[in-house]
């Protein structure tokens, strides 16, 4: 279960204030949802849960199962099983994605003092998982999100979460750039992961994401808070009377 | 005693001391009238000073010295770089051949004939002649290369290496260093024949200072692939010199392995002859100020004097606490040059803020019809990468070390041979492993 209770964030480098309180529980198996308009502070939440630096938490909390993630290195929150997939999923020249994804499932297990996987078993999985994504070898191959379509760097973000199967995976704008197919494709790798041991939050702008991972709960957030939750139907209200009507409503 | 007299009094002490050194051998008149020549080149030039143009980045005191600092020999029990490969091996200790620790010279396989240059010095004619100490006097102009003429001048050991080939068995030099105060100067002369190949291995760092010339002349069609790990001694000083001349569609492929050192300027003199040919030079060197002071020069210059030749110069460094990298690197395209190919591109990574990289790369063209580019960075470690790689779970100091490894990659693979290549990266691993 993910609790994040009365959080402020505000720039390390700046007095600004992003997050002016946000209270948020996403309990054990279940899929929330958060919309908001750009600028609302959506992926600030989402870097501060994993531990990016440059901001600076003021107040409040934020805990996975009990265990206090802002205390935590990045890495200690993905052993943790905290997951995020990027909005920017980042390119990183000279590391191949193959190399990657062994560093980063071998990481973890050694973290949690698990053995880590050989390389045939580690082969077996990530050929598995990639074949389910639609992803071909030629592109695990390549370095990193180098020179990947926008569509290939969300589904390797995908690819990453399938084969690290963390039990909180947020979700940045995982639907961002992407045509219909892709998206399907996305959902169904998304879908195929959901289960009562792990939780998910999808961060989304668009409410055409939910019809295809239907969550259990819709968060919007304005202005660095969560100003409404509801059920499936606030996403379609949204889609119907877009941010401003809800807004105005709070307001 | 002004700065001029003193260089000059330490040019004195070294040819004194080299005269009475090569007194005691037997030497043909090729090698008396090449040593001569050069002793003439050197007098004319001096020594580098401080106040050189060309040492303006790199202290040139202690290579030019008239004695050695002392440099304690690294100890080590891991498999020193190309242990695993095949390979032909001669070696030298301190700067002398040892040919008990090498192998059988006359049984250097089929297409190659290896002499050392202390047998070839014998003799009053030698095909070595028309190369030995010639590449290196070309190499003089526009710029001198002192100590280049100071070890044609002086050099008693060194192997002379004839290929009329396609040579599949590496030769590799190896150069041991035992004794704290040891001063080695080799110089080794390769002639590939028409259509001929060879991969040259070097490693170790040689002595306490180290001075080395290899010229090599690479006839038309023919390969030359070089790949050189300099040692891992803290306090070694190292100057090195590469001329190569390339004949039509002849290749060339040198790379660079540099881990420790207190100094080391390696120089490379790499001239077009003949039309459609390609040199790409590539280096990785490493280096944290740490474990004693660390300075590494990278000077390159290369002539472009025929049609449609491609050059490519690759060089990364990763420096930390104090560490310094220099990268001077020149592309000269002479009239008539057409279609030539330059790209250069000198790189630093800083894993801290104390270090300095200082780059000076030069474009001189006078044909019209080339295309050339080079680029200079200074960089840390990019922050994002950082996090993605740590947000999936892998440990910042690993995180660092991948994106170090990705950063020295664009050099490595510029090697041509995958399995040599391999075991560089295994030496860059240990590296970056082990630093602090
Ligand atoms: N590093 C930063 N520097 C300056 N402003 C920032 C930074 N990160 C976020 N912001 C600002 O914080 C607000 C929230 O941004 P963000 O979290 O990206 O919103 P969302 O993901 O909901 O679109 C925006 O006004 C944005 O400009
Ligand atoms: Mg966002």
């Amino acid at each position: 279960m993910l609790e994040i209770k009365n959080l402020h964030v505000k720039l390390e480098e700046e007095d600004k204030e992003i997050l002016k309180g946000v209270d948020l529980t996403v309990p054990t198996g279940a899929v929330h949802a958060i919309m908001g308009p750009n600028g609302s502070g959506k992926s600030t939440l989402s870097y501060v849960l994993a531990g990016r630096e440059g901001y600076e938490v003021t107040e409040g909390s934020a805990t996975l199962d009990g265990v206090d993630l802002l205390e935590l290195e990045p890495e200690e929150r993905a052993a943790e099983g905290l997951f995020l997939a990027f909005q920017y999923p980042v390119e990183i020249p000279g590391v191949s994605n193959m190399n990657f994804l062994r560093t980063a499932v071998n990481a973890q297990r050694k973290l949690r003092g698990e053995p880590e996987l050989s390389a045939t078993e580690f082969l077996k999985l990530v050929r598995e998982k990639a074949k389910e994504l639609n992803i071909d070898a030629e592109m695990l191959k390549r370095p990193v999100n180098m020179g990947f379509s926008g569509g290939e760097k969300k589904r390797n973000e995908i690819l990453q979460m399938a084969i690290l199967e963390p039990k909180m995976c947020i979700l940045d704008e995982t639907d961002s750039g992407l045509d219909v197919d892709a998206m399907k494709l996305v959902a169904r790798g998304v879908n195929a992961l959901r289960s009562p041991g792990r939780s998910f939050l999808v961060i989304t702008h668009y409410q055409r994401l939910l019809d295809h991972i239907v969550p259990d709960v819709v968060h919007i957030m304005a202005d660095g808070r969560i100003v409404r939750t509801g059920g499936p139907e606030l996403a379609r209200e949204v889609e119907e009377n877009g941010y401003a009507g809800i807004l105005e409503e709070v307001a | 005693m002004g700065a001029q007299q003193q260089e000059s009094d330490a040019l004195e002490a070294r040819l004194a001391r080299c005269r009475e050194d090569l007194a005691q051998y037997k030497a043909g008149a090729w090698i008396r009238k090449a040593r001569e020549e050069a002793e003439a080149r050197l007098r004319a030039m001096g020594l580098p000073g401080r106040r050189d143009e060309y040492w303006r980045f790199t202290r040139p005191d202690l290579l030019a010295a008239p004695e050695p600092a002392a440099a304690e020999p690294f100890e080590t029990d891991e498999a020193l770089v190309f242990d695993e490969i095949d390979r032909l091996k001669i070696v030298f200790t301190d700067g002398r051949f040892d040919p008990r620790a090498s192998d059988d010279l006359t049984k250097a396989g089929v297409g190659i004939e290896i002499i050392t240059l202390l047998e070839a010095a014998e003799a009053d004619l030698h095909w070595a002649q028309d190369i030995f100490g010639r590449l290196e006097a070309a190499g003089q102009s526009p710029v001198p290369r002192p100590l280049a003429a100071l070890n044609t001048a002086c050099a008693r050991n060194g192997v002379l290496i004839r290929v009329t080939g396609k040579v599949a068995r590496p030769v590799s030099l190896i150069y041991r260093h035992y004794h704290t105060h040891s001063d080695a100067m080799l110089h080794h002369v390769v002639r590939l024949e028409e259509g001929a190949s060879l991969t040259l291995l070097e490693n170790g760092p040689g002595g306490a200072r180290f001075n080395s010339v290899l010229e090599v002349d690479v006839a038309d069609g023919a390969a030359f692939d070089h790949v050189r790990a300099q040692g891992r001694d803290h306090d070694r000083v190292a100057a090195t010199h590469l001329f190569a001349r390339l004949g039509a569609k002849s290749a060339l492929r040198s790379f660079t392995l540099t881990a420790n050192g207190r100094l080391t300027r390696n120089e490379a003199v790499v001239t077009f002859t003949g039309d459609d040919a390609l040199a790409h030079l590539a280096g990785a060197a490493v280096g944290d100020g740490n474990s004693g002071d660390f300075h590494h020069d990278d000077t390159i210059f290369i002539t472009h004097g025929a049609e449609r030749c491609e050059s490519r110069q690759v060089f990364k460094k990763v420096l930390m606490n104090g560490a310094v990298g220099v990268f001077q690197g020149k592309i000269l395209v002479r009239q008539g040059a057409q279609k030539t190919d330059g790209y250069q591109m000198s790189q630093a990574l800083m894993l801290d803020g104390d270090s300095q990289f200082l780059a000076k790369p030069e474009l001189e063209i006078y044909a019209d019809d080339v295309a050339c580019s080079h680029g200079s960075t200074t960089g840390a470690i990019d922050e994002e990468a950082l996090f993605y790689l740590r947000s999936r779970g892998v440990p910042r100091k690993d995180a660092e070390n991948l994106l170090v490894l990705a950063f020295l990659e664009g050099a490595v693979e510029e090697i041509a041979d995958e399995v040599i290549a391999d075991d560089i990266r295994l030496r860059l691993q240990g590296w970056v492993e082990r630093r602090g």
